[in-house]
């Protein structure tokens, strides 16, 4: 019982981090878009929550209404205005630009906000755990997360497989020439897919700072986390993203429980393991 | 038929290279015309331009754009601790020895890094890194986590007297950068060079002629591999404090780096001189705001991404046809004084 506890715990947690790999799935499915500073977006998410709970004094939980067109707004005018200009055949330009911003948020973020941990209090949904059988219960709170992560991936996985939009992400993430050719506006088909990126990180955002501690510079870690499990689930797949997270999730607090320094190790070794054995990832939709 | 001879130098580069000499001539003289920080701040610049000068061989040359050399400055700094502190050798002689040791760790990295290309190939670079990072904070003899100071008596054992303990790392520092860049020129002029420029051009026609391009990758990433060990040994002896944040540190030792090299010129040997040049200005002018200077440092290197892609050397390659030193290739008919313009290959 005890073992099938941590691994539960560990697949909760590894709802998260799909939060986390969600978005970067998505506009690295689309436009092979690698964006480094995806972590410290996600940071500045739980910033704008904090202001937003702070300004209105509502609970965390309630300010993603508010957060999300915050976010997707700033992603739609980041593609406009700047990443659609790194695009191309290089793998360096958009490397180097979202390093920039990546630098550039994390010291912006501690100019505003200095370097001190924050966090959101969501009241008694943090402790409140759930009994599901002898000696086995679930907090709330991951549980919440998990079922959002779900929901999000599921949203993602209909939008991208049965809408116009959807079509419109599959035909320039297959061929951007051709695309274009068919009437699509490769500039405004980019700046939907990181507007609706930006709208997963806002999620993800907000339940991280509910979640655990924050500051300004956590945000490469979650990058980390989010790229391994895009990677393990294979390119263009959204369940498979969800599949690495979880894997992820399992690793950790497996590796956790052996020696609490082993609890990040375990999930690079598990994520560095499964890319020797299939480097495409387990369920690869599109070809990289 | 007439013999034909590939010529390198240019006088651009004839000039080039005798100021290069010339400065470095002048710069090994430092101890006599500098103070104490001068010769710090020069031996940090040295660093920089080793670290840019290597990744710029790795990711403008051979085409692998690696976000995860901070794992072989950490691995190099934590070799030189382990060596001085529990084997009693003594530091210059740990620095060659702690690249030796990432060259032997980078052959199995390497063999995993290689399945992956492009996008998929940077991020493993990254967990690699931090792979390292984690295990190095797990030997508790060199303080886990928290990492731990070099004790006195090793630092004292390079030599008893300040001041030339001073002169001798600073000259160690100097003849490594030096080292490197000068590696880096004679493999470019070797057949390597010529192999990794037609690979950097179109890689099925390079492998259509014979070239073994994973192969040269592979040596080519092993070679980097030693060279960022030796110097992040170095830095972290004239720190003489590691801790597993700073020596496996992405902003420092990747993330500079990349704009270094970008700002100079990415694919251009003269680029990671250039670039760190401008960054330490940067460097001295802003450093007096703190953290609004990193925010600076990233707003200006995307400037240069987009406005000048080839970097400020590329600007000046481009317009007045320069280079630096005697690295392009171009075929001399005998006889034939007034030549065609010849192509060239950078």
């Amino acid at each position: 019982m005890h073992w099938v506890n941590i691994i539960l715990q560990g697949a909760l947690t590894g709802g998260l981090y799909a939060l986390f790999a969600a978005g970067l799935s998505l506009i690295f499915g689309v436009m092979r878009l690698v964006n480094i500073a995806h972590g410290d977006l996600i940071v500045v998410a739980a910033y704008v929550a904090l202001m937003v709970t702070s300004a209105l004094a509502i609970n965390p939980l309630m300010s993603i209404i508010i957060v999300i067109p915050i976010m997707a707004a700033i992603g739609y005018a980041l593609q406009r205005l700047l990443l659609n200009r790194t695009l191309g055949n290089d793998l360096l330009p958009p490397l180097l630009v979202t390093f920039g911003l990546s630098v550039i948020i994390q010291n912006g973020l501690l100019e505003l906000f200095t370097a001190d941990s924050r966090k959101l209090q969501a009241g008694s949904v943090e402790v409140d755990s759930i009994a599901i059988g002898p000696g086995l219960a679930v907090g709330t709170l991951p549980l919440i997360q998990f079922v959002v992560a779900i929901a999000v991936i599921a949203a993602l996985q209909a939008i991208f497989y049965r809408t116009a939009l959807g079509r419109a992400f599959r035909a320039t993430s297959d061929d951007r020439a051709v695309a274009q050719l068919m009437g699509l506006d490769n500039r405004h088909v980019y700046a939907l897919a990181m507007a609706l990126c930006m709208a997963v990180v806002a999620i993800a955002g907000v339940l991280l700072a509910v979640r655990a501690n924050f500051d300004p510079s956590i945000g490469p870690a979650r990058l980390i986390f989010g790229f391994e499990a895009v990677i393990i689930g294979g390119l263009g797949s959204m369940w498979g993203t969800l599949a690495g997270g979880i894997i992820l999730g399992i690793a950790q607090a497996i590796g956790a429980e052996i020696n609490p320094g082993w609890q990040l190790l375990a999930g690079h070794l598990a994520f560095l393991l499964i890319v020797a054995i299939r480097p495409e990832g387990l369920f690869p939709k599109v070809q990289g | 038929m007439a013999v034909v001879r590939v010529e390198h130098a240019s006088p651009s580069s004839r000039i080039g290279t005798g100021l290069l000499l010339a400065i470095v001539v002048a710069l090994a003289f430092a101890p006599l015309w500098g103070g104490r920080e001068d010769l710090r701040l020069l031996s940090e610049i040295y660093s920089y331009v080793a670290l840019a000068s290597l990744w710029n061989l790795l990711a403008g040359y051979a085409g692998l754009v690696s976000v995860g050399q901070q794992a072989y400055v950490g691995i190099g700094a934590y070799a030189l601790f382990a060596l001085t502190m529990f084997a009693g050798v003594p530091p210059l002689v740990a620095i060659p020895i702690a690249g030796l040791v990432a060259t032997v760790i980078s052959v199995p990295v390497a063999t995993l890094l290689f399945r992956l290309r492009g996008h998929y190939f940077a991020i493993a670079t990254w967990v690699i890194a931090e792979v390292f990072r984690l295990l190095s904070a797990q030997i508790s003899a060199l303080g886990g986590g928290s990492g731990t100071s070099l004790p006195a008596t090793i630092v004292i054992s390079i030599a008893s007297n300040r001041a030339v303990r001073e002169w001798l790392t600073y000259w160690v520092s100097l003849a490594l950068a030096v080292a490197i860049v000068g590696a880096i020129f004679v493999l470019l002029r070797s057949r390597y060079g010529l192999a990794l420029t037609a690979i950097r051009d179109n890689e099925l026609a390079a492998r259509s002629n014979g070239v073994d391009a994973t192969r040269t990758k592979l040596v080519i990433y092993v070679l980097t591999a030693c060279g960022t060990a030796m110097v992040g040994a170095l830095i972290f002896l004239q720190k003489l404090r590691i801790s597993p944040d700073t020596a496996f540190s992405v902003n420092d030792w990747t993330a500079f780096v990349i704009f270094i090299t970008v700002i100079g010129g990415v694919g251009r040997i003269e680029g990671p001189l250039i670039g760190t040049i401008v960054f330490f200005i940067l460097r001295q002018l802003l450093a007096d705001y703190g953290s609004v200077y990193l925010l600076m440092l990233g707003v200006i290197a995307i400037a240069a991404m987009l406005k000048a892609p080839k970097g400020l050397w590329g600007l000046v390659a481009d317009r007045f046809g320069w280079q630096m030193l005697p690295l392009e290739r171009r075929v001399a008919v005998p006889g034939d004084v007034k030549q065609s313009p010849q192509p060239k290959t950078p």
